[in-house]
């Protein structure tokens, strides 16, 4: 092949990529566009003072805010230690173990499925039996959400120490519990930190499983047993409406979620990069 | 019943010069030690003697099986599924490689430094702090002092007293590693396991290290394991050579490098493999 034909070869394939990926940058930027052109004008102060009102009476989104801080809150006092602790087992005992292999190749899968095969899951074990919907069972669905990210980056970043770490540690004579907590665990702090803001992100704008579980709430409740409000169902309902204000509610509440998930996203960067 | 053991030992230990290398009480005794990893027999029947309060350097080529017997000493082989030794490494009249005795025991009292620097991820001060915690329960005061005294020992205080509190992981490397001599020592062991502890580190920081020790066996057994010969010659009284997993010769340094009785320990010595 002469030199000028692969010239040539290389130079579309370089024009081809680069036009793909401005294509792709192009379409998230018009989605965020769109989305700071519409919630911005509609994010006033009700948004955050008032709760959610019938159509024409100025309500704002403040059930549906507080409704999700609750429900991911209680998501990640569940989530994280059971993540965080089946993460180091995996690293720590389970590299080479039956239990370990079958445990990882579940949390595989956890991590694919499909968010409402989790709400359905959570609507047969915690709504249906125990006669509703409630805040408990959103928050739970949530929490088996995040597990099996925070066990993957557990996992990932524990193995991103050094095993000279630990065996220096144990060469003082430390025993395994204390070599995790105080060095292992401390080594990949960043990492593990990062694992689980980007959880809450992936929580924050889940809709699907709070559907079935939660089911959102119009009113103040913070009572757990419950129907609870929530940023996505409210935005679900509300985008879906034929009310004008009702629509404007959900571009602001839409943009509130985004912001937040980009401010999560920047805060796990700067977690990485001052580890780094 | 050395002699029986190894020849050259009781042949060597006339030849003077460092005398006093083989006068010392015995501290680790190796009998009959095997080692392997999973199917791969990597040590064969080692018979092995180590002096107390004296600098045992452990040469031969990658892979001879001296970084092995080194981790057979403090147990760290416990920690992979795989590994195992059979024989005998006695210690005070016990024997380590038993499996009734806690590996944590055996590393307290049988301390180690490895190749690469290993600061933990916390401050100076706590890395001391981290294994002497571990044992004892000191009040802050007797914690300061215990930290001021390893890195004295470590020959190190003097670049460290200002900065305690701070990272160990924005140290140099060469003061990394006299952090983690320091770190050893703190634990107060008996005998310290060096694993080419000079390898990752330039001239000047190996130097110091080497200076650091012919302090440290004032006070304690030294093990170490090196690749580099002049500093086998240099620091240790005892040099051990090994090759595919035997012991070929162990002799005073002074002997080993000037007048070794096997060919291959001079063979290897000498450069021509290895």
């Amino acid at each position: 092949m002469s030199l000028a034909i692969r010239r040539t070869k290389d130079h579309a394939v370089k024009v081809v990529s680069t036009a793909f990926a401005g294509i792709a940058l192009f379409l998230l930027a018009w989605i965020l566009f769109t989305l700071v052109m519409k919630g911005l004008p509609a994010l006033g102060l009700n948004v955050f003072t008032k709760i959610t009102l019938p159509p024409g009476h100025e309500g704002g989104l403040l059930n549906a805010i507080v409704g999700s801080l609750i429900q991911i809150g209680i998501a990640m006092v569940i989530g994280t230690p059971i993540g965080l602790l089946a993460g180091t087992f995996l690293a720590e005992n389970g590299k080479t173990t039956k239990v370990g292999h079958i445990a990882r190749f579940v949390n595989d899968i956890l991590l694919s499925a499909p968010s409402i095969l989790v709400g359905l899951f959570v609507y047969a074990f915690l709504v249906n039996p125990f006669g509703g919907f409630s805040g408990w069972a959103g928050a739970v669905a949530l929490a088996i959400l995040v597990i099996p990210v925070i066990v993957r980056t557990t996992e990932d970043m524990l193995n991103l120490v050094p095993i000279g770490l630990r065996e220096a540690a144990y060469a003082l004579g430390a025993p395994q519990w204390k070599v995790v907590m105080m060095v292992t665990w401390r080594a990949a702090r960043a990492g593990i930190m990062t694992g689980v803001l980007l959880s809450i992100a992936r929580a924050a704008g889940e809709t699907a499983p709070l559907l079935f579980t939660s089911l959102g709430n119009n009113s103040w409740s913070t009572d757990l047993s419950a129907p609870m409000a929530s940023l996505p169902i409210a935005i679900y309902q509300y985008a879906g409406s034929p009310f004008d204000d009702w629509v404007a509610l959900a571009w602001a509440g839409a943009l509130l979620i985004t912001v937040s998930v980009l401010l999560l996203n920047i805060v796990s960067r700067l977690f990485l990069a001052r580890a780094g | 019943m050395n002699s029986a053991v190894d020849p050259t030992f009781n042949i060597s230990s006339s030849v003077s010069a460092k005398p006093d290398a083989l006068q010392a009480p015995t501290k680790i005794k190796v009998e009959k030690l095997d080692f392997y990893y999973g199917q791969n027999h990597a040590l064969k029947n080692i018979n092995f003697e180590i002096p107390e309060k004296r600098v045992t350097a452990m040469i031969g080529p990658s892979g001879c099986g001296k970084s092995t017997l080194l981790r057979v000493f403090n147990r760290m082989y416990d920690l992979y599924p795989g590994q195992r030794a059979e024989g005998g490494v006695m210690f005070d009249g016990v024997n380590i490689v038993g499996k009734e005795l806690d590996p944590t025991v055996v590393r307290t009292r049988i301390g180690m430094v490895f190749q690469k620097p290993t600061p933990f991820p916390m401050s100076i001060y706590d890395n001391i702090a981290f294994g002497v915690r571990l044992h004892e329960n000191l009040n802050k005061a007797k914690m300061d002092e215990r930290v001021e005294s390893c890195l004295r020992k470590a020959a190190i205080w003097e670049e460290t007293k200002d900065r305690l509190h701070t990272s160990a992981l924005g140290m140099s490397g060469g003061q990394q590693q006299r952090l983690c001599i320091a770190r050893t020592i703190a634990v107060q062991p008996e005998v310290i396991l060096l694993d080419e502890p000079t390898s990752a580190l330039d001239p000047i920081s190996t130097s110091k290290i080497e200076d650091l020790i012919d302090e440290l066996k004032q006070d304690f057994t030294i093990v170490i394991v090196t690749h580099n010969m002049q500093q086998a010659a240099r620091c240790a009284d005892i040099t051990a050579f090994f090759y595919l997993g035997e012991l070929v010769e162990v002799a005073p340094s002074d002997v080993i490098f000037t007048n070794p009785k096997q060919i291959k320990t001079r063979d290897y010595i000498t450069g021509r493999f290895g």
